[in-house]
């Protein structure tokens, strides 16, 4: 039993779950391929097998599956459709299983299935998963048990980091955004990476998890949980930072509307609304970054001499 | 003060039945939107996110057209997808745009049923009285439960009218006719004699006739407008057309169906896939095994439950031999591109049925 190979696409919710899943998989001495990063390729092949019109992050999940479908024995496709009451999730992350199920009839998938409505919580999802790997249900709760420790005191650790980071005296501006878009190396990344090059200080969205949920304000009626915790996160920080970068994919349905009510009723920080799509190239996104972070500047070297002036 | 009037955004003629509701209920003027024209969707498009999906553009240009006409409260409601987030984005997009009014959502926490509506009407008429809500209520669904079964027999037969429009203007008249419902009895009268008229309208039918089932989102399916009227263009070809989404559907029917079609295509789906995905999967299914000739599956640009749905369809559509098109609408859409397209699927169509 212990030889088999998980392989678990690094796109999506991989991204929030990261921790919990490899810890899960490691506390059952299960071996797991990850695959690699994003790359022209995998983005190439994903979008092969959907329409045209999907989110380009759903494109880019099904390309890690195809990178993935012949270096292992299971597939891990989760099934995320409910996290809380009243709360939804994309209807992607519902149609996920049996889209993967339907392009790729010859796969063995390992499902991992979490739906509040149903009472179906995250530790059920996980003893489904083990029995339907034929393991002793007891090892399967204290894996999970031990996984999920392991994931609270990694979050810990991000948000003392967060903390520190805010402390910091340069500038700092925020990029918020999905978790699957933030790291993943097509969207998020080269943004990054270009704030760190001048020298600013990137405050990434989800580096403070599983915090209260409060959107009052920004949204009332929003149900999305997702873009809840994102609206949250920024209601929260958006006075700690200079600048505010909202992410998107093209055409992402709640983002759609969620990222409009942040647009709109923001009014004292400048925000920079940026779309990413798969033909977007990098010289028009560092021009746009560039200006942005100019006008940042230019704001704060006003505001600092306005305060010596007085 | 003036009167406030109430106003709400248009769905296919739904307006009868939904203006109906609200005049005997809220006893203010009610005010259709006017109807939707390309300017329309134009104003609403124009103030509406750049990647949010038709139906929003759609009903925010329905209600900065009722606005400008004096209107003074708008209703929205919605759930599922998108739909039940519509109300305050375009609340704000309005407010935004310095129109006076106030917002009217029929739903609470993202959930619309009974005891929401009723608590939201409470708000415009203190006085409404829970009987009073449910009579009208009651009243209302078998107004649409009657639109829906005529129109369906419509639907079916509209191809094969001897005189030209005679369909069509008998609809109007039932429609006028059907807003001025006195009761249930009343109501009921008006159902069967229009049952009768309809069914005496002179049809050429032959009982080989080409079927073509239509599936698909909900909006772009009612909405006539917002599919460029691809029934009335099919029913040109002299082709039976069948579809399934309409507010009985949506409504009522629903919630019971579920579990069955989970059943039924377990083959293909194992989990609910959110919105009208599953259904439409289903849909296939059936219009396959009722021996139908072609699928035509509409939906608006960027609609997110049917694009988690298509590759599913289209592998059902593909183990069983059926032709099946793909149609997405946005603003930009032309109506010659929609009907090259349509012609060349009934010529298809046509000969493969001669080859058989």
């Amino acid at each position: 039993m212990n030889n088999i190979i998980v392989g678990i696409p690094r796109a999506l919710l991989y991204y929030r779950y990261q921790d919990l899943w490899l810890n899960f998989f490691k506390n059952l001495n299960i071996k797991t391929i990850v695959s690699p990063k994003t790359n022209k390729k995998i983005i190439e092949k994903g979008s092969s097998y959907v329409v045209d019109e999907a989110c380009l992050s759903l494109k880019i999940f099904m390309g890690h599956i195809d990178y993935l479908k012949d270096k292992c024995d299971y597939i891990f496709i989760p099934r995320i459709a409910c996290l809380k009451e009243n709360e939804k999730v994309c209807t992607n992350f519902l149609s996920m299983y049996d889209l993967v199920k339907n392009t790729f009839p010859q796969l063995k998938i390992l499902n991992f299935n979490v739906d509040y409505e149903q009472n179906l919580q995250e530790e059920d999802g996980f003893i489904k998963m083990g029995l339907d790997l034929n393991l002793n249900k007891i090892k399967v709760i204290r894996a999970y048990e031990k996984a999920k420790k392991e994931q609270k005191l990694l979050s810990s650790q991000k948000e003392a980091k967060l903390k520190k980071h805010l402390n910091e005296k340069n500038i700092k501006i925020m990029v918020a955004s999905h978790p699957y878009n933030l790291h993943d190396e097509f969207i998020g990344i080269p943004i990054i990476n270009y704030l760190k090059k001048e020298n600013i200080t990137p405050i990434l969205s989800d580096d403070a998890f599983n915090r209260k949920i409060d959107t009052k304000g920004l949204s009332n009626t929003l149900y999305w949980t997702f873009n809840n915790e994102l609206m949250s996160f920024i209601k929260k920080y958006k006075d700690n930072v200079d600048g505010i970068i909202l992410l998107s994919t093209f055409p992402c349905g709640p983002d759609s509307l969620a990222n409009e009510l942040i647009l709109r009723r923001i009014k004292n920080i400048p925000i920079c609304f940026i779309t990413v799509d798969n033909n977007s190239a990098d010289t028009g996104l560092i021009t746009r970054l560039e200006s942005f972070i100019d006008i940042i500047k230019i704001k704060k070297r006003r505001k600092n001499s306005e305060q010596t002036y007085n | 003060m003036n009167k406030p009037i109430i106003s709400f955004p248009h769905l296919g003629n739904y307006s009868i039945p939904i203006s109906f509701f609200l005049r005997h209920v809220s006893n203010l003027k009610v005010q259709t939107a006017p109807k939707i024209t390309k300017k329309t969707i134009e104003l609403g498009s124009k103030y509406s996110p750049d990647f949010v999906c038709l139906p929003f553009k759609y009903n925010l240009g329905n209600f900065i057209e009722a606005l400008e006409e004096g209107a003074t409260i708008i209703a929205q409601a919605g759930g599922g997808c998108r739909y039940g987030s519509y109300g305050e984005v375009q609340e704000e997009i309005l407010k935004d745009l310095g129109y006076n009014f106030t917002f009217l959502s029929l739903m609470e926490n993202g959930r619309i049923n009974i005891l929401t509506i009723y608590k939201s009407l409470k708000k415009i008429n203190s006085k409404l009285s829970f009987l009073k809500y449910i009579y009208y209520l009651c009243l209302t669904m078998l107004m649409i439960n009657s639109m829906d079964k005529l129109e369906n027999y419509i639907r079916l037969n509209i191809g094969f009218e001897e005189k030209k429009d005679s369909f069509s203007n008998l609809e109007k008249k039932m429609l006028k006719d059907f807003s001025h419902a006195k009761g249930f009895i009343n109501l009921t009268i008006k159902y069967y004699k229009y049952k009768k008229l309809f069914k005496k309208i002179p049809i050429k039918k032959s009982e080989d006739c080409l079927k073509i089932g239509i599936i698909g989102e909900l909006y772009t399916s009612m909405e006539q407008f917002s599919s460029y009227f691809i029934e009335k263009s099919l029913a040109k070809y002299n082709i039976e057309v069948k579809r399934f989404t309409d507010l009985t559907y949506l409504l009522i029917k629903k919630r019971f169906k579920k579990k069955k079609m989970l059943r039924k295509m377990q083959k293909y789906v194992t989990y609910d896939l959110g919105a009208d995905g599953l259904d439409n999967v289903y849909r296939a299914d059936y219009l396959i095994k009722n021996k139908y000739d072609g699928i035509i599956h509409i939906k608006p640009f960027g609609c997110t439950p049917e694009v988690g749905a298509i590759p599913i369809i289209d592998k059902v559509c593909k183990d069983n031999k059926m032709p099946i098109i793909y149609f997405s609408f946005d603003v930009q859409t032309s109506d010659e591109g929609i009907k090259t397209r349509l012609e060349a699927l009934v010529d298809m169509l046509k000969r493969r049925r001669e080859i058989k």
